[in-house]
Order: structure tokens, then sequence, then C-alpha cells
């Protein structure tokens, strides 16, 4: 059977159980005005259909309470008149009713007017603005030099710098052409400065040297010294035998480890 | 021939014409004849006569420029030949139509206003506070104050806004409710024939 006051009610206004809505109306912490009733009678008779036997003491119990919900929400958009209007003989309801019925239909005839007023008027385009006379915030600024204020101007009214696209032409030299070189070089000698060796050399040459110097280092054929930074580079052979040495240190190294 | 262009031929009421042409074109809402008088210190007739002048100058029709008496006051607007062209720039006031709800909210305050939200709701019977917190963010109705009594509710008029966008000069330009249907008989003749199926 359905328990009517634990039917489960999602409705804009409220969410839960339908004894908790009662519960809030009565101590009047929800307003009925803003409670969807249509939605609650909704919820039970979905509630009902998914039986196939027809719960009339359930059907019983909601009536009474849907009924009591809607008086209390008629009494609650009527107000004190709601009360008088009880009282009334039926003549004297029914000639109210109709008397608010029709300040009803005359307000939504003058909804009407105002609809077809907007869509007549709607090409009215006007000035909008604040109100004439307003009192505006006064603004507080310290004295200003004009002078200073074209100064800023002009110097955002100058062309800014023409950025440069040379280095997308640039041309680098392969690294080993440099790498062959400096083997050579150290064929010849013991060492060298790497500086010295630069001269006259472009920026991305020069770049495309020190990749070189990095992979020569990185062999094992070349050390590299500098006496302090942005000093010049001194590059110097790795005798054969030493380099040799080194690698037996490192292997002597991993083994031990 | 090396004249000046004149729209208007030579009127004494001129001088006092083109300063109300003034006064009117730096305005942003309707000026009402008192402010005019006060502004162009000047008598209320001549400036009456005056903003006729004008009125017939800036015609509908005749100027893109229209002079209209309207929201209690005297405004420029754009003619309406130019609504298109205008509508490509420009929103219109109330660019998005008014819900049915809207419309009849506003019905109410625009001829019952000042009037309540609970009141509202009386006659609509549902309750109207999403309805008026839109016209309220439109213009088109303003708070007046509240009802009497501690923690009265809030009372709400229609702005000049509203009759600038529906046209009017004032609320009392809006046709009379009587005029509109609503014809009490014809209810009452139904809810009997309801009453007396029930207790037949």
């Amino acid at each position: 059977m359905i328990v009517v006051r634990d039917l489960d009610l999602d409705l804009d206004a409220f969410e839960g159980p339908f004894d908790l809505l009662l519960t809030l109306v009565l101590k009047e912490e929800l307003e009925l005005v803003d409670v969807d009733v249509a939605g609650i009678v909704v919820r039970f008779v979905e509630r009902l259909a998914e039986r196939e036997a027809l719960d009339l003491d359930a059907c019983g119990e909601f009536l009474v309470l849907v009924a009591a919900l809607l008086e209390l929400k008629a009494r609650g958009l009527f107000e004190e008149e709601g009360a008088e209007l009880s009282e009334l003989e039926p003549e004297e309801a029914a000639e109210e009713l109709a008397r608010r019925l029709a300040e009803y239909r005359r307000m939504k005839e003058a909804a009407g007017w105002l609809a077809e007023r907007l869509s007549s008027e709607r090409d009215r385009f006007f000035r909008l603005g604040p109100a004439p006379l307003a009192p505006e915030p006064e603004r507080r600024l310290a004295p200003q030099d004009p002078e200073e204020l074209a100064n800023v101007v002009r110097l955002l009214a100058a062309e800014p710098p023409v950025v440069s696209l040379a280095h997308m032409e640039l041309r680098f030299p392969p690294v080993a052409q440099f790498v062959a070189r400096f083997r050579a070089l150290l064929g010849r000698r013991s060492r060298f400065d790497f500086d010295a060796e630069l001269a006259g050399l472009s920026r991305a040459e020069q770049a495309v040297a020190f990749l070189a110097l990095l992979e020569l280092r990185r062999a094992d054929e070349i050390s590299i010294s500098q006496a302090a930074p942005f000093a010049s580079i001194r590059v110097a052979r790795v005798e054969q035998e030493s380099a040799a040495a080194n690698e037996r240190t490192v292997a002597w190294n991993v083994r031990s480890a | 021939m090396e004249r000046p262009l004149r729209l208007v031929t030579t009127n004494p009421l001129d001088q006092l014409a083109r300063t109300l042409e003034a006064l009117l074109v730096v305005a942003s809402a309707p000026l009402p004849v008192e402010e005019l008088v006060a502004a162009a210190d000047d008598d209320r007739e001549r400036v009456e006569t005056a903003l006729g002048l004008l009125a017939e100058r800036y015609r509908e029709g005749r100027s893109g420029i229209v002079l209209e008496s309207v929201a209690g006051g005297w405004a420029f607007r754009a003619s309406r030949d130019a609504a298109e062209a205008c509508g490509r720039l420009f929103e219109r006031p109330v660019q998005r139509g008014l819900s049915q709800a809207a419309l009849e909210t506003l019905a109410i305050v625009a001829y019952l206003g000042p009037c309540t939200r609970p009141e509202i709701a009386r006659i609509r019977g549902v309750a109207a506070d999403s309805a008026v917190a839109g016209l309220v963010e439109r213009g088109l109705i303003t708070e007046a104050g509240r009802d009497d009594g501690a923690g009265g509710a809030v009372r709400y008029k229609a702005t000049p806004m509203f009759e600038r966008v529906f046209g009017l000069e004032s609320l009392s330009q809006l046709p009379r409710l009587d005029d509109l249907a609503g014809d009490v008989d014809e209810l009452r003749e139904r809810l009997h024939a309801v009453a007396e199926q029930r207790s037949a």
C-alpha cells in the first residue's frame, strides 16, 4: 500500500517527503504560494499508476490532505477576504468569484493590449541615459599637465621597432665540419684558445663551433678550462693513455660498485 | 545667391525654439515643460508655442529625428524610417519580448500601481516574484515605498521608461479597463450554470 506521507516530491520550491512539506507549511517556514500543488497531484498519480490495484485508502488520505493544502493556499492568496468568502451565501460567493475572475480577465486583456502596443512600438529608438540631474560622484584627480598627457600619447603613437626576421635566413654549417677542424688543430698542437679560433666567424657559426666543442668533450677527446666566467676558453688534447686510464677507472668503479 | 539655408522662416519664437532644441538634444530623458520653461527662462505659453513649432519641424516623415511628447515630457527619438538602421547598431529598449506572466504583471502594476507583490499574486492567482524582479531589472517598474505598517510589503509602480517604451504621454493614456472585455455578466452566468449542474 502507498503511504501518502512518504510520497517523494521533487518540486521547484520543495524536495523531499510529503509529510515534511506539510510540517514546513504548518510551521509557516514554506510559503504555500510557491508550492506547485498540481505537481504533487501528478506525482501521486504516477505512484498510483505503478500499481495494478487501486489503493482506495491512499487515495482517500491523499484527497483530504491535498484539499486541505489547496484551501490553505487559497486563503493565503486571498488573505482575510478568504475568510469572508466562506461565510458568504452561495449566491454571494458566486458573485464575488465572478467579480474576481472579471478583474483578472480585465488584466489579461490589458496585458494583451500591452503586448500589441509593444510590437507596434517596436521601432522606437531613443537616447537612454542616467537621469539628467542625477548627482554625479565627484572625481578627485590631482591637477594634470596637458603637455604630459600629450607626451604620453606621442609615446603611444610612435611606430614600434620593426621585428627582425633575419634569423630565419640563417644557414648553419654542420657540426661535423668543426669537429674535424678542431681534431686537425689538436693533431698539430696540444692546446688552443677557443675564442681566438672563432675570430671572424658569424654568430651562427660560433654557436655551431661551441656545439662541436661539447661533442668532443663528450667523447673525452679534449679537456676544457676557463679561468673565470667570460674569460677565454682553453681547449687541451686529452692524451690517449690518460683517456684509457680514465676508462679503466670507470670500469673499476662500476665493478666495485 | 549666397543665402544660408533656413528651415523655418523668420519667427519671433525662432530664438526660443533654438534654445529648446539645444536643451532637448542634450537631455537623455524626456524634459517636462516646467523644466524647459525654467531652463530657457521664458514664458510658459511661449515655450509651448515654440515646442509646437519644433514638433512640426521634427515630424515623422519630415526628419530623421522626431520630437514627441512622451512620459510626461518632450524628447527626441529616431524616426521610424530609420528603425532598421538603428536596429543594426543599437539594442531596442525591450529587445527580447515579455512573457505572458511579465505582461500581466506589468498590466496590473501600470493600472493599479503602486501595488505590492501579494496584491499582484491575488489577482493572477500565482506568485509574481520572478516576473516582478524581471520587470524591475528591465527598468519598466520600480519600487515606490512600502505598505503601511511595520514590515509592509514593497510597492511597485510603472516607470517613465515604461511610458517611453510603449509610447505613452502618461499612464492616463492606457485604454480604460471598462473598454477592454471582461464581461462580468457573462462570467456570472457561466458560474451559475456550473453550480446548477452540480446541484442537479
